[in-house]
């Protein structure tokens, strides 16, 4: 590969993309490059999209912090960017009195945090604010800043604003080596290619202590902590209005009952250390637990609402971020150990990561064509009657419903393939198609054929997830 | 935007659909049939195998064959078709029935009805209904979905296969992986009896020697990009009994774990649904609580055979015809499921004519009895012999049954039960 960039970016997750984004309002050239097919596969897809209210977390930790700065960033960026986010607010119930000491304590520490408006509450103020909790609640903790994100759609906006102000994307560029030439780091990849940089940044979730032995920088070890979930139908009855949390344990913030901001309920997650970083699967027994947990909190969370399963991996390293300069190897910013509230952090890492970096020396020149917002997206399934005939007057694809779950037209879908996602599970985060009540079971074969019409591909090549996730053998 | 304003709007162009709106058309009033997809037929399409019709034409056709039967008869008459064309939102507004659909072609196309039809048929229930724990590979597809693939698309979802649940569409996707050469490993059911025919069992297990698993648990998915296996363990007094757990490798799993009524549009124009069936609760004409809206086929309760779906849809057809004409039932009198019964479809009938009420039994039987009762008191006796969930059953009852219904009271119940 020809030239030299200025900050290499490794992992595109949303601590990735958000300091992309942010050093691509400077006159930079910059790289954003990940293992997988598409960006948001790591620990960003799958969370519980929460933007956290400020009270978990003691002030004297760099994720307290971040996430109070991150949090209050959340309605300019949607402003900007247009992605599912509502600060529906959070509660935290309390079951019986002595629950209410450590609800007292989260309260102290998120008045200490600077959390706006949390305020405590009793058993009739919380239950006016949370209808949906059940008989046993004694009272609790209210804090009306915290609020819910489609976390993938987030990652993908934030990339898609970075691509824009000129960041270059690399995806299936797994980075195996690196050395150092000269002044600058290049990078190799598994599947040969290489990019030269001058600055490098370690966001890569799970593998961030792989990469930085890369570089020879930091030993430190992370430690993948499973959360596992269950995802309940939109027609759900157990639907509260905010986020449900039950007072946390050592360590995790409690299995939870989650309005998601497309309409769904997500309910969990556990936390359970697994050895093996590639761990995803659920387990019965865990499953169970969460539903058992969820309904002491909000009682008509029933089985039968159940859609999917899913679990995610929080990349643990010690108790809290470690984001800094590498003492050991030169030009490299360390983004690592970022478990929850990572996702609430994000826009703040972007802003501390680019501070690291000028820091360390880099040149900070602000891009006169730097333009922060996206054209909102038309999409059928927020349009009304009208609107959809003004849509398929312009293109007669959005008269096409390709998934009837969540209504998403054969138009967002070959947008979402143009824009590079070209996976079923990339097509799944950025429109919704397959994520309702039927999970693709109608229009997974719908939509392999309009990514064959698209690309070009054979049906043995289009892939669920890139790698070897084929659907199909291919033709009979 | 374009509006059309006929009699009536069919939503769904399955079997029942087709069926209903000939009805419609042979009783004098101007239909619309919306359909999603481009053509005819619904789920009957993908359906290669024969075995369809044989109460309807008394010959034994292929899912196709039959639709196309139905098909010529509707693009012969004077039943407007709009395929290709997804019904977005049905609105109730007394009178006139408001349907918003949008297609490729047409954008746009509000449709004003006095009465409604709906026959949308069902959906699969998928992996996360059925909550199978593991990981998240390639290679999990409801069974319909694989039917989709081999049968239309033309192409094989896997080599190595295990099928899980033994509803119908499992056992006939089965034979139809092994037609194509591929190995089918097992299927797993976690009842103690298969929840398909036993003419499906036969057909499509025994003659293929596949194996067939009763009493077990699917416990685990795994596979990393691919599926790699399944773990599968007994049940022992209604426990697992995970020290007998087993692991199947294959590289594909076929869910067939049972099909769901498709109603979200129903429930949106304030149709009540029947929680036993996941369709609406109908009354002796298979009207829904919103009045002039009708239920057929799948969408009203599932059926294994698509005889008995034309013939429930001609009867909605024609009361929906009825009701557009000014008619309205007579005194009903409420159904209800007894012993061993799981659901009856509908749950009133009309005391002054004939009614046919479907029914499906809760558990495998073996001399029974089938009773209607009014009140206490036994109305009908009929000798059943062998009962088994899989195979819808139906009774007709008419006026002769009901003539004594004075002395009963006017809130008696008719209870159907098996004994
Ligand atoms: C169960 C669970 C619940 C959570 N809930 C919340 C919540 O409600 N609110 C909240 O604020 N936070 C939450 N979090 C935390 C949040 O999800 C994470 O902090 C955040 O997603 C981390 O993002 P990241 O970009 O650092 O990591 P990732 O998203 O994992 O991104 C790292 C990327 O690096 C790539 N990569 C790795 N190695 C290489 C390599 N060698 N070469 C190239 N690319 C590479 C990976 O493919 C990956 O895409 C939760 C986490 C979990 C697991
Ligand atoms: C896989 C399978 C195998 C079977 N095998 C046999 C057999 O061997 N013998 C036998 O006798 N019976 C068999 N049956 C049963 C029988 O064929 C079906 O029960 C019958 O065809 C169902 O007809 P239907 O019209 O109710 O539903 P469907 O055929 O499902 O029709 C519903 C239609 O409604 C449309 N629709 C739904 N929602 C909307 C909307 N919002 N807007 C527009 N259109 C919409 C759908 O696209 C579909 O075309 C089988 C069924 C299945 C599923």
């Amino acid at each position: 590969m020809s030239g030299i960039s200025d900050v290499l970016v490794i992992g595109a997750g949303v601590s990735g993309a958000c300091v992309a984004r942010r050093l691509s309002a400077y006159e930079l050239d910059v790289v954003l490059v990940d293992r997988e097919p598409d960006v948001s596969f790591g620990t960003s897809k799958a969370n519980s999209g929460i933007v956290h209210g400020g009270f978990h977390h003691s002030g004297a930790k760099l994720k307290a912090r971040l996430e109070i700065q991150g949090n209050l960033m959340f309605d300019r960026l949607k402003r900007e960017l247009d992605f599912p986010f509502e600060r529906c607010g959070i509660v935290v119930a309390a079951l019986h009195d002595e629950e209410m000491r450590a609800i007292e304590q989260l309260h102290r520490q998120g008045l200490e945090n600077g959390a706006v408006g949390i305020e405590m509450c009793s058993r009739e103020r919380i239950l006016e604010l949370e209808p949906a909790l059940g008989p046993e609640v004694v009272g609790g903790l209210h804090a009306p800043g915290g609020g819910i994100v489609e976390p993938y759609r987030f990652v993908f906006a934030v990339v898609e604003s970075a691509l824009k102000n000129g960041v270059a994307l690399r995806t299936g560029f797994k980075a195996v080596r690196a050395e150092r030439v000269g002044e600058i780091w290049r990078v190799h990849a598994e599947d040969g290619r290489a990019i030269d940089a001058r600055w490098v940044v370690n966001a890569a979730g799970l593998y961030a202590d792989e990469v930085s032995a890369l570089f020879g920088a930091e030993d430190f070890a992370i430690k993948p902590r499973k959360g596992e979930y269950y995802l309940l139908d939109r027609a759900a009855r157990a639907k509260p209005r905010k986020v449900v949390f039950p007072v946390p344990s050592a360590n995790s913030k409690g299995m939870l009952v989650i309005p998601t901001v497309e309409g769904t309920v997500l309910v969990g997650p556990t936390a359970d250390d697994v050895g093996d970083k590639g761990d995803f699967g659920t387990t019965r027994e865990r499953l169970e637990r969460i539903l058992a947990s969820a309904r002491s909190l909000v009682p008509a969370v029933s089985e039968a609402d159940v859609i999917a399963s899913f679990a995610g991996l929080r990349p643990v390293s010690g108790d809290d971020f470690y984001i800094d300069l590498s003492a050991r190897a030169p030009n490299l910013v360390q983004v690592a150990g970022i478990q929850s509230p990572g996702l609430t952090a994000s826009p703040a890492i972007g802003e501390y990561v680019k501070d690291l970096l000028k820091k360390g020396g880099l040149r900070l020149v602000e891009k006169a064509s730097y333009d922060p917002f996206l054209e909102p997206k038309p999409r059928v399934r927020e349009t009304d009657a009208f609107g959809i005939d003004r849509l398929v007057a312009e293109d007669p694809a959005y008269g096409n419903i390709v998934c009837r779950c969540e209504r998403v037209s054969e138009a967002e879908i070959v947008a979402a393939i143009r824009a590079g996602h070209d996976t079923l599970d990339g097509i799944k985060y950025f429109t919704r198609a397959q994520m309702g009540r039927c999970q693709g079971g109608f229009c997974t074969y719908r939509i392999v054929k309009i990514i064959m019409r698209e690309t070009g591909k054979d049906w043995d090549e289009v892939t669920k997830r890139g790698g070897a996730s084929r659907l199909v053998e291919g033709e009979l | 935007m374009t509006t059309l304003k006929p009699d009536a709007v069919v939503v769904g162009g399955g079997a029942a659909g087709m069926a209903a709106a000939l009805e419609l058309e042979k009783a004098g009033c101007s239909c619309v049939i919306v359909e999603r997809e481009e053509g005819l037929g619904g789920i009957l399409m993908q359906c290669a195998h024969a075995g369809f019709g044989l109460v309807e034409f008394d010959e034994e056709l292929t899912g196709p064959e039959f639709a196309e039967r139905f098909a010529e008869k509707v693009l012969a008459s004077k039943v407007t078709v709009l395929d290709g064309a997804t019904a977005l939102e049905l609105r109730d507004e007394g009178e006139r029935k408001v349907l918003d659909c949008c297609s490729a072609k047409r954008g746009v196309v509000r449709i004003e009805a006095r009465a409604v039809v709906l026959a949308m048929g069902c959906r699969e229930r998928n992996r996360g209904n059925v909550r199978i724990p593991g990981s998240r590979p390639a290679g999990v597809y409801t069974a319909g979905l694989a039917q989709r693939l081999v049968n239309i698309e033309g192409v094989v979802p896997g080599r190595r296969v295990v099928v899980i649940g033994s509803g119908d569409i499992g056992l006939i996707m089965a034979r139809r992986m092994s037609w194509i050469g591929a190995k089918v490993e097992a299927v797993v059911e976690i009842l103690p009896y298969p929840s398909g025919l036993t003419r499906n069992i036969v057909q499509c297990l025994e003659d293929f020697g596949i194996p067939l698993y009763l009493g077990h648990q699917t416990t685990r998915i795994f596979g990393k990009d691919r599926v790699e296996g399944v773990e599968i363990a007994p049940l022992e007094n209604g426990a697992l009994d995970l020290s007998r757990a087993r692991t199947i490798p294959c590289d594909t799993v076929l869910l067939s774990v049972g099909l769901v009524p498709e109603n979200e549009l129903s429930r949106g124009a304030g149709v009540e649904l029947n929680p036993a069936t996941g369709g609406p609760k109908v009354d002796s004409t298979l009207m829904t609580n919103v009045p002039g809206v009708f239920a057929c086929g799948n969408v009203l309760h599932v059926h294994d055979l698509v005889d008995w779906v034309a013939e429930e849809a001609r009867r909605a057809g024609a009361h929906a015809a009825a009701w557009l004409r000014g008619e309205r039932p007579g005194p009903e009198l409420r159904v209800k499921a007894g012993a061993n019964v799981r659901y009856v479809a509908p749950v009133k009938v009309d005391l002054s004519r004939k009614n046919r009420v479907y029914f499906r039994s809760l558990a495998v039987l073996h001399g029974a009895t089938l009773e209607a009762r009014i009140d206490r008191r036994v109305v009908r006796k009929i000798r059943k012999g062998h009962v088994q969930p899989s195979e819808m059953q139906s009774i007709e009852l008419g006026p002769e049954d009901f003539a004594d219904l004075a002395e009963a009271g006017s809130d008696a119940v008719l209870e159907i039960a098996l004994v």
